[in-house]
């Protein structure tokens, strides 16, 4: 067996190897390093699009608010100014006031907190079981996978909402993490079943084949060889969830299961209605719901982000549409038209020869 | 394998005697089947052990939070009741909460089991020592109808409304993406709220709760069935417009997939008309995931009905389920979450069975 | 000289309501370091049950496999040797490396799972073994598999494959998925390297054509059967069973087909 590398400059291509010939000839350009700034961001190349950037916009300020709330908001949010209830918005209190006096807007920013941690913790609570239930069961065979499955499906078909209300309700205070632990509870199965589907997809690709002929431990085939794959659906699985998450803790707090010493935007209207707010104090109830909607939607946006990222026919579909609208096509058109002459909007002559389109249409 | 022919070799003839029609015959991969539809028996089977699984879990656990979950609260809510209830139903509710210790704990499953299969759910202590089961009973056609008749329009409208988005990909009505988006993200009871006080109480179009004017008789006359529509439109009209984005959305993004598929580019270029192509191959493809994406959200659908019903304070099983936990009445909270469990069992078995006439694929021999 | 030999082996699948599915039925072969076989069949015909087998991805149901006379191993370092002499190239270039992953670390794991160099010599070898498939270490190394073309994926692969310096190799349909015009420069690498090295290859393919120009022995496989073996010229320019020469007769021949128009056009006026 020869050890001596054969020197690229001398090694002769053979003739159906053209690929390789370009290769030697081209100017010899290292590849760039990867360090580990180009392969993070590699990484978070999926929220590299417009929707995502939005989203993370919007999801960053309310994490700044609630990082800094005694900063931002003017007072406590329970310090009652007994001369100044129900007032409308005004300089001093910049939405308003309470029955009691309390500061709409204090009581706002301070709920943030509230529902961002509570949140965050159910997210990742149930984000974690989804991989080890899902992962596992897509890797494995037989009946292991089909138990972990049916158990995944069970959850899903279990009414959320009525099981939350159950079980927090057996609780008198519960601390924070049980209120998590509950929300992660009704909301890992989606995740789970999702990552199921993928990893028994890419279980079957050959790459998974060849490290496990070439004799890869399991684990550094789960960790290493998979999950790296996985990471889009991950991340998608996350957003969804925490959006499932921060609906249930409003709508729980807004019935009045959890108690009430959790401050979170469900607690400020569930104090509005039991207060007969409506209709008429419309900056008590108004500005919460409206917190939760645009939380949503800057999670929907990162998710459409990501979706984009992972299916690129989403991506530039409507954009491929408009761009051949402009040049007088019709995407949707059985019959596609021959132009015989050049069209106004066609590339100048000097390009005609190379495009094929200007000439085809 | 043809037969040894004693021609050259050389000579390319045609490979057997007679010559066979592959479309009749198939290749050795596939048969090509025709016919009757073949009930899927297999599918039927998988999926009715399923259902079975889920409900036995749900009856497990059941009957297991009262007994994880400290006490103190069952006690109390025994002694709020004493000497309010017969003697079998204090058993009853003995039996359901676990307080009984003597009884060892398989013995306690078993009798659980018991109780239910008698339709025994227990006695309802905030609606007055009723049995749960007459409570539910009452109630719950509310949810039926109004739950099942917005669910049923909401997916409609979104279904249609997201092939034709998906369609016309790139034109003006993709802004409704976006918009019907923002909508889904709105928690559905604020939007009630909003609703509630923007078309009731201050344009006063349509009453403000309830499902008929209280201090009316319910009964099959055209008075009372009036009632019974205008009070339920403003609660059909929040749920039809919260859950719009999510089928719009769903629709759409199927339809993009389907539209790349080449049949579709297939059947354009045999000339069908563009109606044709979209209804009956794009988006007869892309519902079939918007049936299970169905399916699998009941659960969803059900939590956004109870809190519907809070808000409209409309009798149905949310309003019930309400009043139980703000009264802490365990039994009526329990029979409640079994009937629910009960009914989304019932509906993904319909959804499963529209699935399976709608998609060939499980009509097939599985090979 | 290291021998692999298939004794009899039997796959059977269970199928979901219609039995059994007969995959290989009583097949045996001997594959000898330095020897290519080829060996040829129409899809379904079995051969990628065979790949699959050696890699130890499934295993027989009846009959057994034998490296060097001793049966192999199931788990442990018994296996772990095994697994060290017999590489795999898959068909699929765009499927069979990790997107995620560089080329480096693809070249790398094997170098490193198997303590082929030690630790310090890794990065070189794995430079040597890229040159070696004729490619540029420092263009690929750092790139990820979607960067580069098909039949440079290919060549990684082949890489890979040597990493661990096994004795025997299986390739399975390598340039299947390659366009033609680069078919024969990666044979011929294949053809190189199994010289240099002294490899046995098993070379498993539907083409006649390359098998002829690539392999020593030829087998031919018909629904789980060994049908025809010899040498390859004898098999595929003297036939002697019915679906050989079917096979042959299936591949378009140039020669053939300028002799009968050339007996057209002599034979009448058409």
């Amino acid at each position: 067996m020869t050890t001596t590398p054969v020197p690229p400059e001398v090694a002769q291509p053979a003739a159906g190897a053209p690929e390789t010939a370009a290769l030697l000839t081209a100017e010899r350009r290292p590849a760039p390093r990867r360090t580990f700034w180009s392969q993070l961001k590699a990484s978070l190349a999926m929220f590299g699009n417009r929707k995502s950037a939005a989203g993370l916009v919007i999801l960053g300020v309310f994490t700044l608010v609630a990082v800094f709330a005694p900063w931002i908001a003017p007072y406590s949010p329970t310090a009652q100014h007994l001369d100044a209830t129900l007032q409308p918005p005004s300089w001093q209190h910049l939405l308003g006031t309470t029955h009691i006096g309390e500061d709409v807007f204090s009581q706002l920013v301070y709920g943030t907190r509230g529902v961002l941690v509570v949140g965050f913790l159910a997210t990742i609570m149930a984000t974690v079981v989804a991989i080890l239930v899902g992962v596992t069961a897509g890797y494995l065979r037989g009946w292991k996978s089909e138990s972990l499955s049916a158990l995944s499906n069970v959850f899903l078909v279990l009414p959320g909402l009525p099981l939350m209300i159950i079980i927090a309700s057996q609780f008198q205070d519960p601390p924070l993490w049980i209120i998590a632990a509950v929300l992660g509870l009704t909301g890992w199965a989606w995740g789970a079943r999702v990552l199921r589907a993928q990893t028994m997809s890419l279980r079957n690709r050959d790459f998974i084949q060849a490290a496990r002929a070439n004799g890869e431990p399991l684990h550094r085939i789960i960790l290493v060889e998979m999950l790296p794959n996985l990471m889009a659906i991950i991340a998608s699985s996350f957003v969804g969830t925490m959006t499932a998450a921060v609906l249930g803790l409003t709508t729980l707090a807004f019935i009045g299961v959890i108690p009430v010493s959790n401050l979170n935007w469900g607690t400020i209207l569930f104090w509005a209605q039991q207060n007969s707010a409506f209709p008429d104090y419309w900056w008590w109830y108004v500005p919460a719901g409206l917190c939760i909607a645009l939380l949503g939607v800057a999670l929907a946006l990162i998710n459409f982000g990501i979706d984009e990222y992972v299916n690129p026919r989403l991506r530039s579909a409507g954009e491929r549409a408009r761009a051949l609208k402009k040049r007088g096509i019709d995407a949707n058109a059985a019959v596609t038209a021959v132009r015989t002459t050049a069209s106004p909007t066609s590339f100048p002559a000097t390009r005609a020869a190379a495009d094929p389109e200007s000439t085809t249409a | 394998m043809s037969a040894d022919t004693s021609a050259p070799a050389t000579q390319a003839s045609p490979a057997a005697p007679e010559p066979v029609d592959p479309t009749l015959v198939g290749t050795t991969a596939t048969r090509a089947e025709r016919g009757r539809m073949r009930v899927p028996w297999r599918f039927i089977g998988g999926r009715a052990a399923f259902y079975l699984f889920t409900a036995w879990a749900a009856i497990t656990i059941n009957f297991f939070i009262p007994r994880l979950m400290k006490g103190d609260a069952v006690d109390a809510y025994m002694a709020r009741s004493q000497g309010q209830l017969t003697p079998d139903a204090e058993k009853a509710l003995r039996l359901m909460f676990g307080l009984d210790h003597s009884v060892p704990l398989w013995q306690q499953y078993l009798d659980y089991w018991g109780m239910l299969l008698r339709g025994d759910l227990g006695v309802s202590i905030s609606t007055g020592m009723a049995p749960v089961g007459d409570a539910i009973a009452a109630a719950l056609p509310w949810t039926l109808g109004l739950v099942g008749f917005a669910t049923i329009v909401s997916f409609l409208v979104g279904t249609v409304l997201g092939a034709v988005i998906g369609w016309r990909r790139g034109g003006r009505l993709d802004v409704l993406v976006p918009v019907t988006t923002f909508l889904g993200t709105i928690p559905y009871f604020w939007l009630g709220l909003i609703f509630i006080a923007a078309f009731s109480s201050v344009l006063g179009w349509f009453p403000a709760g309830h499902a008929y004017e209280v201090g009316v008789d319910p009964g099959w006359n055209a008075d009372f069935i009036g009632q019974v529509l205008s009070h339920a439109a403003l609660p059909v009209i929040t749920i039809v417009i919260a859950s719009l984005g999510g089928w719009v959305l769903g629709m759409r993004n199927m339809m993009l997939t389907v539209l790349d598929e080449d049949y579709i580019t297939v059947a354009q270029a045999k000339g069908m008309p563009n109606r044709r192509v979209l209804w009956r191959y794009a988006a007869r493809n892309a519902v079939l995931p918007q049936i299970q994406s169905f399916a699998l959200s009941l659960g969803f659908i059900v939590g956004g009905t109870i809190v519907m019903e809070m808000v409209f304070s409309y009798p149905g099983i949310g309003l019930l389920l309400l009043g139980a936990t703000n009264a802490k009445d365990y039994a009526l909270m329990q029979g409640i979450f079994l009937v629910l469990v009960m009914a989304v069992l019932v509906a993904n078995i319909i959804a499963d069975i529209a699935y399976a006439i709608l998609d060939p694929r499980t009509r097939q021999t599985e090979a | 000289m290291t021998t692999l030999e298939f004794r009899g082996v039997t796959k059977l699948y269970n199928v979901r309501g219609s039995g059994q599915l007969k995959a290989l039925d009583d097949v045996s072969f001997t594959l000898h370091s330095r020897q290519t076989i080829g060996l040829v069949g129409q899809s379904g015909s079995g051969k990628s049950t065979i790949a699959k087998i050696l890699t130890q991805l499934e295993t027989p149901t009846h009959g057994e496999v034998l490296l060097d006379g001793a049966p192999i191993p199931r788990r442990g370092k018994g296996l772990r040797m095994y697994r060290q002499q017999l590489r795999m190239v898959f068909q699929d270039p765009f499927a069979s490396l990790n997107p995620y992953h560089s080329i480096r670390h693809h070249v790398e794991r094997p170098l490193r799972l198997d303590r082929v160099v030690p630790r310090d010599q890794v990065d070189a070898e794995v430079r040597r073994l890229l040159e070696r498939v004729r490619l540029d270490p420092d263009a690929v190394m750092e790139r990820r598999p979607h960067e580069l073309s098909g039949g440079q994926r290919q060549r990684v692969a082949i890489a890979r494959a040597l990493a661990s310096r096994p004795a025997l190799l299986v390739a399975d349909e390598p340039v299947s998925m390659l366009d033609v015009s680069i078919r024969l420069g990666v044979l011929n690498l294949l053809a190189d390297l199994q010289r240099e090295e002294g490899l046995g290859v098993l070379y498993i393919t539907h083409d006649l054509a390359t098998a002829r120009h690539f392999s020593d022995e030829i087998m031919v496989l018909n629904q789980g059967r060994v049908v025809e073996r010899g040498p390859a010229d004898d098999v595929i320019l003297r036939p002697r069973d019915p679906y050989t020469r079917e096979l042959r007769a299936a591949s378009p021949d140039p020669e053939e087909f300028f002799r009968r128009r050339a007996a057209q056009t002599t034979g009448g006026a058409r």
